[in-house]
């Protein structure tokens, strides 16, 4: 009965497996086929160290604090009713924005400075100035910690040589603000450098020669070629810096641990501290998907807008 | 087809060679027959500690036939704790981890129960202290077994000469390296006296420092000092405590104690009060003896000087911070018996013997008839200068945010609230009615489900 039924469909197999193997081929002959298969590793990657973590803290942030049951967003609505936690928003905020704001003008101004150095010596500049953002960040963090140390401070020896007073570097909770920011600035703003310098070297230089012929000084030139120019770069690096700035942890954990009463505290260290040292994980990874929503939203329209302007040079 | 029967007479030449065979042929015990187990352990920081522990794993190991593996790591930077948390959530790792005080209450559910260890203990060396019950005790059954390495207490480690010199108080005799301990000198020391002698020192210039940062070295001295007034953040049955007369007095107290210590006491981490010591510029600080060790290898004139002893004595009893760390066996693990076996082994009072002579003294057994050690009597210099390290006494064990919900004390501890208060009150000029209101505010939170 078996064979009867083989042979009864066999005619029809025979023409559908040639068919079927032309397509594959086909298929496979694509070259988005191929080009698929060649980030297949590279998607695995970020599946296994990005989606899947972020799915995963996505679930932590919707079960009590016993991890036994899904209380959906009730985490977050609890987060919304402490003290603690708007300190911690506030901080963040004024942390990152101010940040960035410094790393932005400082490798503003630097790479304006780089640029206009003379070719020879251009080189050695460059990665005498990149040194602070290539060294690990914890281990350079300790230095700054060292000189800002609350009984023997560098700086506080520095400032007692021209008969200064101590400075409260670490033990006054605003100062200690000052403080890891200051470290953050300098640590970043060597990425803005490098990449405002990539972006001043696509400048078309007859924009320029233009400009001069049209008696425009060095500032108009500034605001009316190099800012649009560069306005994409500066939106993009502007965008990344904030997301690393908001998930910052090395400075405040190594300088501070949050501290002075809670005052230097930001998402990723306070995180960890209700997650990992207090044990309430699900109001831990609540905390650190807080900006989650806002940094996505963010992103988009900050992309769109970089999409916008492109368009537009075409 | 292949067709194979079983009759009665090919079943018993079966079982009968089988049964040769195993009678015959001789057990074969390999080294390792027993298994293997892995073990992530506190990295001390006391030189050659960890070698005790290699040391004795090994015998262990040689003896019952088991593979043991040992990873140390540190606690810088929480890496052990990261580490328990990572191995929780994979229910994959080591066989046997060691958990810093709240984190047996932290991950009890992955757990496995250990009371025939307890029971066995406490058998040998009578009942575990009482922060060790509260911390590893969960509904009626132990899932840690207090181990001697890595626990410590933080007494009072103070410089001889200065208060000699400068408050007329001889600690040597008031805290002798022996069992002569004079009852009416002992009972004079308390927080009044110890903040009489903090004026006179800060007057000479020398200090003493205790840390109010955010690190555990400050929230056990302020957790002890708190204790000791008989403070209660919030109580076993989640009522909040912090609004009373007791935590008035000891805000009111620190307000004249606070001037006496150096202003950037507000940003020191666990190594600040030890390094204020080794300078030679502080005359007193809070720790295990890690400091003066390291005083004695790094300025021998002032680990010459420094005596620990016991903390002062509040209107509600004499306290000292404990931190105690405990061997936890995961449920995933492949060889719990084992497992439970090189734990009893390693928590006995001929091997916490060991690690306490390994660890200079700074290891501290849970249990107080492991308390006659040598070691303390004969470490120095100066001799002695650690017998009263161990809780001796009136003084005892405690813990911030004892006597709340192990998991919602290790809020109020981690969160460092009684500091926090301390220092809006003492650094950030509110008032203590105003500390009191925020506090209670923050320990609501803490007793969310």
């Amino acid at each position: 009965m078996v064979e009867a039924t083989q042979s009864a469909y066999a005619p029809a197999l025979t023409s559908v497996i040639p068919w079927r193997r032309g397509r594959i081929a086909r298929v496979l002959r694509r070259r988005s086929t191929i080009a698929f298969f060649m980030c297949l590793p590279l998607l695995t990657v970020i599946g296994g160290l990005v989606v899947y973590p972020a799915l995963y803290a996505i679930n932590l942030a919707t079960l009590n604090k016993a991890m036994t049951k899904h209380i959906g967003f009730d985490n977050f609505a609890f987060l919304f009713t402490r003290e603690t936690f708007w300190m911690v928003v506030s901080q963040s905020a004024i942390f990152a924005l101010t940040a960035v704001f410094f790393k932005a003008l400082i490798g503003l101004i630097t790479a304006h400075l780089v640029n206009n150095l003379p070719a020879k010596g251009q080189r050695k500049w460059r990665g005498m100035l990149l040194v602070p953002w290539v060294m690990p960040l914890s281990l350079s963090t300790l230095g700054w910690w060292w000189m800002f140390d609350p009984t023997y401070s560098a700086f506080n020896w520095l400032l007692a040589l021209f008969g200064i007073g101590k400075v409260a570097w670490l033990s006054d909770p605003y100062w200690a603000r000052f403080s890891v920011i200051l470290d953050n600035v300098w640590y970043g703003a060597p990425f803005f450098l490098i990449m405002y310098l990539a972006a001043l070297r696509s400048v078309p230089t007859d924009l320029y020669e233009a400009a001069s012929i049209d008696g425009a000084n060095a500032w108009q030139k500034f605001v009316h070629i190099t800012l649009p120019m560069m306005q994409s770069i500066i939106s993009i690096t502007v965008l990344f810096s904030l997301i690393v700035t908001f998930a910052n942890f090395d400075i405040i954990w190594v300088m501070t641990q949050g501290g002075p009463r809670d005052m230097t505290h930001i998402f990723a260290t306070w995180a960890f501290k209700l997650g990992i040292q207090s044990g309430d994980i699900p109001l831990g990874a609540s905390v650190s998907l807080f900006m989650f929503p806002i940094l996505g939203i963010s992103a988009i329209f900050i992309l769109r807008g970089v999409a916008k302007r492109s368009r537009e040079m075409q | 087809m292949l067709r194979t029967s079983i009759n009665r007479r090919t079943l018993l030449k079966t079982t009968a060679l089988a049964t040769a065979s195993v009678v015959a042929a001789p057990y074969i015990r390999g080294a390792h027959a027993a298994g293997k187990l892995s073990l992530g352990v506190w990295d001390h920081w006391v030189p050659g500690a960890n070698d005790n522990m290699n040391k004795l794993c090994k015998e262990w190991g040689e003896k019952n036939k088991v593979e043991v593996q040992i990873d140390y790591i540190t606690s810088v930077g929480d890496k052990d704790m990261i580490t328990a948390t990572a191995e929780s959530q994979a229910g994959a790792g080591h066989d046997i981890m060691t958990h810093r005080s709240w984190q047996i209450v932290v991950h009890r559910r992955m757990l496995e129960p250990l009371d025939e260890v307890m029971a066995s203990l406490e058998k040998q060396g009578g009942p575990a202290n009482e922060i060790a019950n509260y911390l590893a005790m969960v509904d009626g059954h132990w899932y840690g077994i207090p181990t001697c390495t890595g626990s410590q207490v933080k007494p009072c480690c103070s410089r001889v000469d200065l208060y000699k010199q400068h408050c007329g108080i001889d600690l040597q005799a008031m805290f002798p390296a022996g069992d002569n301990r004079d009852k009416a000198l002992i009972d004079s020391w308390n927080w009044d006296l110890y903040l009489s002698s903090a004026e006179k020192l800060m007057k000479a210039g020398f200090p003493v420092g205790n840390p109010l940062g955010q690190t555990s070295d400050a929230i056990d001295w302020v957790g002890a000092l708190f204790r000791s007034h008989g403070v209660v953040a919030i109580d076993e049955k989640d009522n909040i405590k912090i609004s009373s007369d007791a935590t008035r007095q000891v805000l009111e107290y620190m307000k004249k104690f606070t001037p006496q210590m150096p202003p950037e006491v507000y940003a020191w981490d666990d190594a600040g009060n030890n390094r204020w010591l080794i300078s030679g510029k502080g005359a007193g600080i809070m720790n295990p003896p890690s400091a003066w060790v390291v005083a004695n290898r790094d300025n021998p004139s002032v680990g010459a000087q420094c005596w620990t002893h016991d903390m002062p004595r509040g209107p509600a009893g004499r306290f000292v911070g404990h931190l105690p760390i405990f061997f936890g066996l995961w449920k995933f693990s492949q060889n719990k018996e084992a497992a439970k076996d090189l734990i009893r082994f390693l928590s006995e009072k001929d091997q916490a013997r060991k690690f306490v002579a390994a660890s200079s003294g700074y290891d501290l057994p849970s249990f107080k008839s492991y308390y006659d050690f040598d070691t303390w009597k004969e470490a120095g210099p100066p001799k002695g200068s650690v017998y009263n390290y161990p809780p001796r006494g009136d003084e005892q064990v405690s813990i911030a945010g004892y006597p709340a919900r192990p998991d919602v004390a290790a809020q109020v501890y981690n969160s460092a609230v009684m500091v926090n208060m301390v220092s809006r009150v003492t650094q950030g000029g509110e008032s203590i009615e105003s500390a009191i209101k925020w506090a209670e505010r923050e320990l609501e939170g803490y007793l969310r489900a």
